[in-house]
C-alpha cells in the first residue's frame, strides 16, 4: 500500500460524501427524507459488512445489535428523559456489550452452526422485547417526543426533527463510519481479518490469536450496528419490535451481498439500490417481499460478489 | 380443574405438538443429514401444505372426510413438486454449498410466503376435521381427532424409519449421507438422490401440516414457528440423527405444552431458544447425536 494507491481511494470516498452533501440541496422532499433514512441504514450494513465481508462470518442475527442500539438509546430518553448525546452513547455501549457477550459464545461455533446460533440469540432478544412490553411497548412500539430529540450546544439548538438537520446528522454519522471502515480495512488489523477469512488455520499458525481478533471484530461490528439503531431512534423518533425481527437480520445481508461484500462503499450502494427497487416496486404491487426473495436467489446464483465486488474483480483492482 | 387433570390436558396437547413437530423436523433433519443443506424455507413448505389442503378441501363438495383425504394425498404431491423444482433450479446450481444455500432458501422463504399472501390472502382459514369424536375423560372431554393425529404421526414416523433402515432406497440414502463421493463411485446417482431427499423432506412437512390444519387453521405466516421449533428439535436431537430427532420432538413438544400451560408462553420460548443456542455452542453434536463428521 503506497500513498500513490491511496490517493484515488481517498478521492473516491470524499467524492461520494460530497455528492451526498450536494444532493441535500437538489432532491425533492420525499427523496430527501428517504436518503437520510438510507444513510442511517447503510451504517447498519457497513457494520454487518465488517463481520461478513472481511472476516467471512455470516451472521443471521444482526437485528439484535441494531435493536440493542435502538432500545439502548430509545428507552432512556423515553422513560428517564436522558439527553441525545448520553442516549446515543448508551445505545452504542448496549450494542457493544451485547456483542461481547454473544461473541464469546457464538465464536465457539463455525459455519452453519454459527448462522443458526446467531439467529437463535437474535430471536431470543426479539422475544425478550415482546416479553418486556410494559417498558418496550412491544410490537406497537413507542414514539419519542419531539422536544426530547434536540441537542443544545453552547446556546445553539441542534433540532433532529427538522429535515435538513436530520440529513446532516445522518451524513455526518455515515461519513464517520465510512472513514472508520476504510481505516480498518487498510490497517494491519483489517489484513489479519481477511487472512482469517481466507485460511484461519494458517493465520493461527503464523502466531495470531484468531479468537481475540474475531471477538474484536464482532464487538466492532455490533457497536457500529448499534450506532445505526441509536441514530435511527434519535433521528426518526420511533422504536418497535418489528425492527428487531428476523427480517432485519436478513436485510443487511441482502444489502451487503448486493453492493459487494468486503468493499467499503458496497453497503451504501446495496442499501440505496434495494431501497429504491422496493420503493419503485411498491408503486405497482404490495408484494415487495417477493422482490427481496428473487433478488437474494439471483444474487447467490449469478452475482455472488455483488456489484462493487464484480467491478473490482474485472476493472478496478484498487477499489477498497 | 385440579392440577392433575390440568397437567394431563397440557401433556395431551403437548403430545399433539410433539407428533407434528417430529414429522416436520424429520424432514429438516433428513435434508440436513443427507445433503448438508439447512433449509430455511422448510417452514414455508409446511405452510404451503396447509394452504393447499384448504384449497383442496374447499373444492371437494362432499363429506369433510373425503375432502380431507384428498388433501392428504394432493397436498404433499404439490409441495413435493415445488420443492423438486426449486432444488433443480437453485440448490443444484449452487453445488449445495452450505452458506449459499442458506441465503438461497431465505429467498425461497420470502417468495413462497409472498405468493401465499397474494393468492390465499391474509386471513386464517379453517379446514373441517374428517370426523368429530369426543372422548370423555372423567374431568374433561378431548378431541378424538387430536388423538388420531398422534397415531397417524407415529405410523408415518415408523414408515420413514422402515424405509430408511430396511429398504434399498434407504440404503442408497444412507450411503449418500455417509460419503457422497464413494457412493457416486459405486454408481449411485447422488444427484437424483439429493433431489428425492429434498422433495421427501418437504413432503413430510406438508403431511404434518395437513394433519394439524383442522386443529390450527391455515395462515400464510404459520411457517415461522414450526421452522424455529424444528431447528430446536434437530439441534437438540443431533443434526442428522433420526432417533434423536424423534426423542427431542417429544421432549420439546410436551415440555412446551406443559410450560406454556403454567407459565408465560413467551418466556418459555425465550428460555428454550437460549438453551438450544447454548447446546449448539457447547455440544455441537446435540444431546443424543454422535459426533458430526
Amino acid at each position: 500500500m503506497t500513498d500513490r494507491a491511496f490517493a484515488p481511494t481517498l478521492a473516491l470516498h470524499l467524492g461520494v460524501i460530497a455528492v451526498l452533501a450536494v444532493l441535500q440541496f437538489v432532491l425533492p422532499d420525499y427523496h430527501h427524507g428517504l436518503l437520510a433514512r438510507i444513510m442511517v441504514l447503510a451504517i447498519f450494513a457497513m457494520g454487518y459488512n465488517l463481520l461478513f465481508g472481511y472476516v467471512g462470518l455470516l451472521s443471521l442475527g444482526h437485528a439484535m445489535f441494531f435493536s440493542a442500539g435502538l432500545y439502548g438509546a430509545g428507552l432512556p430518553v423515553f422513560h428517564l428523559g436522558w439527553g441525545v448525546p448520553a442516549a446515543f452513547a448508551a445505545g452504542i455501549a448496549a450494542g457493544g456489550l451485547l456483542a461481547l457477550l454473544v461473541g464469546v459464545l457464538v465464536l465457539r461455533t463455525t459455519g452453519v452452526a454459527f448462522m443458526i446460533v446467531t439467529m437463535m440469540f437474535a430471536q431470543a432478544f426479539y422475544l425478550a422485547i415482546l416479553y418486556f412490553a410494559p417498558w418496550t411497548k412491544g410490537s406497537e412500539g413507542f414514539v419519542l417526543p419531539q422536544a426530547a430529540r434536540a441537542i443544545d450546544i453552547a446556546g445553539a439548538r441542534w433540532d433532529l426533527t427538522s429535515p435538513s438537520m436530520r440529513y446532516w446528522t445522518a451524513l455526518l454519522l455515515f461519513s464517520a463510519v465510512l472513514a472508520l471502515t476504510l481505516y480498518v480495512a487498510r490497517s494491519p488489523y483489517g489484513r489479519v481479518l481477511v487472512a482469517i477469512r481466507e485460511n484461519e488455520e494458517r493465520t493461527r499458525m503464523l502466531g495470531y490469536d484468531t479468537f481475540a481478533t474475531k471477538l474484536l471484530a464482532v464487538v466492532l461490528s455490533g457497536a457500529i450496528c448499534a450506532a445505526s439503531g441509536a441514530a435511527y431512534v434519535l433521528i426518526f423518533g420511533y422504536a418497535g419490535s418489528t425492527l428487531a425481527s428476523i427480517q432485519y437480520s436478513i436485510l443487511p445481508l441482502l444489502w451487503v451481498l448486493l453492493g459487494g461484500a468486503a468493499t467499503t462503499l458496497g453497503p451504501l450502494l446495496g442499501t440505496v439500490f434495494m431501497y429504491y427497487v422496493i420503493d419503485v416496486a411498491s408503486g405497482y404491487t404490495t408484494a415487495w417481499l417477493l422482490i427481496v426473495g428473487i433478488v437474494l436467489i439471483l444474487l447467490v446464483l449469478f452475482f455472488p460478489r455483488g456489484v462493487l465486488g464484480t467491478i473490482r474483480e474485472r476493472w478496478v483492482p484498487w477499489l477498497p | 380443574m385440579a392440577f392433575g387433570p390440568h397437567l394431563l390436558l397440557a401433556t395431551l396437547d403437548g403430545l399433539v405438538t410433539a407428533a407434528i413437530l417430529a414429522l416436520t423436523a424429520l424432514g429438516l433433519s433428513l435434508v440436513f443429514g443427507v445433503m448438508r443443506v439447512v433449509n430455511v424455507a422448510h417452514g414455508e413448505f409446511f405452510m404451503l401444505g396447509a394452504i393447499v389442503a384448504w384449497f383442496v378441501s374447499s373444492l371437494v363438495d362432499a363429506h369433510p372426510a373425503i375432502g380431507f383425504l384428498a388433501a392428504l394425498v394432493v397436498s404433499p404431491l404439490v409441495v413435493g413438486a415445488v420443492a423438486l423444482v426449486s432444488e433443480r433450479l437453485v440448490l443444484r446450481r449452487l453445488n449445495y454449498q452450505p452458506e449459499a444455500t442458506i441465503v438461497a432458501t431465505i429467498g425461497m422463504l420470502y417468495i413462497i410466503q409472498q405468493l401465499a399472501l397474494t393468492t390465499f390472502g391474509p386471513a386464517a382459514r379453517a379446514v373441517p376435521a374428517p370426523f368429530s369424536l369426543r372422548i370423555d375423560f372423567p374431568w374433561f372431554g378431548y378431541s378424538g381427532y387430536k388423538l388420531a393425529v398422534i397415531a397417524a404421526a407415529v405410523l408415518l414416523i415408523l414408515a420413514t424409519w422402515f424405509v430408511l433402515t430396511r429398504t434399498r432406497v434407504g440404503l442408497v440414502m444412507r450411503a449418500t449421507q455417509y460419503d457422497s463421493e464413494t457412493a457416486q463411485a459405486f454408481g449411485i446417482p447422488v444427484d437424483r438422490v439429493y433431489a428425492g431427499v429434498f422433495a421427501t423432506g418437504a413432503m413430510l412437512a406438508a403431511v404434518a401440516a395437513v394433519l394439524i390444519v383442522p386443529v390450527q387453521q391455515a395462515y400464510y405466516l404459520m411457517g415461522l414457528d414450526p421452522l424455529l421449533l424444528s431447528f430446536i428439535v434437530v439441534i437438540i436431537g443431533g443434526l442428522g440423527s433420526l432417533r434423536g430427532t424423534v426423542v427431542a420432538a417429544v421432549l420439546v413438544g410436551v415440555g412446551d405444552g406443559v410450560v406454556s400451560a403454567f407459565f408465560s408462553p413467551t418466556l418459555a420460548k425465550i428460555i428454550a431458544t437460549l438453551l438450544v443456542a447454548l447446546v449448539l455452542v457447547f455440544r455441537p453434536q446435540g444431546l443424543f447425536g454422535t459426533t458430526a463428521r
